[in-house]
């Protein structure tokens, strides 16, 4: 991973001296605009090579450590959590917020946290009208609602809200 | 002194109103119940709900995230006696006698003492700032960029002094942060910079909310999944208003403790980069030192709980001093906090003071309500929350990652955010699987642009003379911060040359 680190702070220095901005001074109008992150993006280069150095002799606690790099009971977890999560984003510019959320917490809870499924679906529920109340109606913050088939369904809550609820 | 008065007076009258009361008592109890849930602190809850801020105006707003920062401190003390692991790092110490008290079925007189330490603590830390802001502030007038500059270079330093053995991961974490704060428009000349894979969003930068809850709520949340692999055990709390009544006889016990505690917290605090964690460790150390029986710690001492609550909780006061009146933060919380304040329109520092005094008075003033109220709650929400600490991370975890979602989208109004929000949750998993530390990055991303901009007018100032920062007659608060800053990035460093070179 400190090669990762290392060429990471490099693609920085490249992408800054590609732009064609200035790392040093400029007359009369002080230092150029790529003096900070240039500069800065070095030191990160520098250090990372210092922890390679370290990470060579043995130094650090993570040069010595054995044991493999994720615990592999909990993998599955992270990745299952991270993927799905993932994919609810994904859903979002597709069928929108609430559905995506809705199936989100479904499919967790009752997949991955096997809870019961009258739990699960008043969670499902309960979250959606949460986010709505609380974002759409009180912060009026317009949340996606998807492609215009999803969008258009959502109308119809919105326009009932606004005709008798407001 | 007067003056002091008659303003606080006006800060607590102000922490009175409707929405200002409703706002503590929410804090209070959102800060508590995140507090309390293992793996999520302050820094985390801060983070996920500042969104929500949005919608009051700005004394609102950091009342409800200052009272949310506090209640959090408390909270950290419920899951670290009831299941042993500690709710943040912030309270890991607690762990140390108040686990081994709930296992011999002391658990409420354990909780108990978290409260009241954390009170204490929180009282005698408020006093001090109240004490110590103004001052300070009339202090910090007199900065110009050049001060500026060397305080973030000594809030840097701290970091790196204080981050343990690790220095040059902590120097990469600053660095990271710095430079990714300088992603968009240059604040000067307007030109883009590090637009990568020519991504017209990044123009606008890396918003520091959509980097907040990324590592903290999407990153810290994956690493608490992995830690725990997703399961609680708890321990048993008897609650009964006779078993109340007999815990309050040791308060006695633990006061001169307490006491000290309170004070060391609130200097720690105060010190960017060191915070509650070392606080609370400190307070538990010189708690076991002076103690009569310094033995029984670790096997249940009620001392031992109550020295590094109330640290922690002063601490957190603490951190807001330098925050308030330098535009330094000194926590990661109030480095979100910070960049909170500038995302609400105000710019943190010493003219926050003369600008904004019911701001500043109104914060103030809600610090004291805000104590009382989480005090109240907590010893009266006990029974409560450990039941709802027994709810399994499989409902918490999807409900974290929809807040953040949501969080993220309300702020920015684009999805480009939301996904870089991912990518960066993901990057902060990685780098804390690293050991490489988040906090410095956090720091930095805030403190960047200011840095930035302040190392730039004082080079133009000068007309590129760099010996400017270090001038003794023209700045010397300047030259006396770098040579505190060197003496703390040097000594480190010696120490560990040292170390190999005897081994």
């Amino acid at each position: 991973m400190g090669f990762g680190m290392l060429l990471f702070s490099l693609s920085m220095m490249w992408s800054i001296y590609n732009d064609g901005l200035n790392i040093g001074w400029v007359d009369g109008r002080g230092p150029g605009s790529g003096v900070w992150p240039f500069w800065l993006s070095l030191g990160m280069a520098l250090t990372s090579v210092w922890t390679l150095v370290r990470w060579f002799r043995g130094t650090t606690p993570e040069s010595r450590n054995e044991a493999p790099y994720i615990d592999p009971e909990s993998i599955g977890l992270v990745l299952t959590s991270f993927i799905s999560l993932t994919v609810m984003i994904f859903l979002v510019g597709v069928v929108g917020t609430y559905i995506s959320v809705a199936l989100f917490i479904g499919f967790y809870m009752h997949f991955v946290g096997k809870h019961s499924r009258k739990v699960t679906i008043s969670m499902m529920i309960g979250s959606v009208i949460f986010i709505y109340f609380l974002f759409e109606w009180q912060l009026a913050k317009y949340l996606p609602k998807g492609w215009p088939v999803f969008e258009d369904g959502f109308l119809w809550i919105d326009n009932y809200r606004w005709l008798y609820l407001m | 002194m007067s003056d002091i008065l008659t303003l606080l007076g006006a800060g607590l009258l102000q922490s009175f109103e409707p929405l200002n009361l409703f706002m503590i008592i929410t804090g209070c109890l959102a800060g508590l119940f995140i507090g309390a849930m293992p793996g999520l602190g302050s820094v985390n809850g801060v983070a996920i709900l500042l969104p929500v801020t949005f919608l009051v105006p700005p004394t609102a707003a950091i009342i409800f995230l200052a009272a949310l920062y506090y209640g959090a401190m408390y909270g950290g003390a419920i899951s670290s006696i009831t299941l042993g692991i500690p709710g943040a790092s912030t309270a890991v110490a607690t762990v140390f006698d108040g686990r081994p008290m709930a296992q011999k079925g002391k658990a409420d007189q354990a909780l108990m003492a978290a409260a009241i330490a954390s009170f204490i603590g929180g009282t005698v830390s408020i006093i001090l700032f109240t004490l110590f802001a103004p001052p300070l502030a009339v202090l910090a007038l007199k900065f110009g960029s050049q001060e500026e500059f060397a305080l973030m270079i000594l809030a840097f330093a701290t970091f790196i002094g204080l981050g343990g053995d690790d220095i040059p991961k902590t120097i990469f974490s600053i660095l990271l942060g710095l430079v990714m704060a300088a992603v968009g428009f240059d604040i000067i000349s307007g030109k883009p910079r590090l637009i990568f894979f020519d991504m017209v969003e990044l123009q606008r930068g890396i918003g520091f909310l959509v980097l907040a809850i990324g590592i903290y709520g999407i990153g810290e949340m994956l690493w608490t999944l992995e830690s725990t692999k997703g399961k609680v055990k708890i321990e048993a709390v008897k609650t009964t208003w006779a078993r109340f009544k007999h815990n309050l006889t040791y308060v006695k016990g633990y006061l001169p403790t307490t006491t000290l505690g309170s004070i060391l917290g609130f200097f720690v605090g105060t010190l960017p980069a060191a915070g509650a964690t070392p606080a609370s460790l400190m307070s538990y150390g010189l708690a076991k030192t002076f103690s009569n029986d310094p033995d029984s710690f670790g096997k249940g001492n009620v001392s031992g709980v109550a020295a590094p609550e109330a640290a922690n909780n002063a601490a957190s006061t603490g951190s807001m001093l330098p925050m308030i009146t330098l535009g330094i933060p000194g926590s990661p919380t109030t480095a979100i906090l910070l960049g909170g304040m500038i995302i609400w329109g105000l710019r943190p520092g010493p003219l926050l003071f003369a600008e904004r005094p019911d701001f500043v008075w109104g914060l103030i003033g809600s610090m004291y309500v805000a104590n009382f109220v989480t005090v109240i709650l907590n010893l009266a929400l006990i029974p409560i929350f450990v039941r709802v600490l027994a709810m399994p991370f499989t409902i918490l975890t999807p409900i974290i990652f929809v807040l953040c979602f949501v969080g993220v989208f309300s702020t920015t109004d684009r999805m480009f955010d939301v996904w870089l929000m991912l990518v960066l949750g993901l990057g902060g998993y990685l780098l804390r699987k690293l050991n490489y530390p988040v906090a410095p990055a956090v720091l930095a991303i805030v403190l960047g642009p200011l840095a930035e901009r302040s190392m730039r007018q004082s080079l133009i100032g000068s007309r590129g003379d760099i010996t400017t920062f270090i001038n003794p007659v023209e700045h010397p608060i300047a030259l006396g911060c770098i040579i505190i800053a060197i003496v703390l990035i040097a000594y480190p460093i010696y120490l560990s040359f040292r170390r190999k070179n005897a081994n």
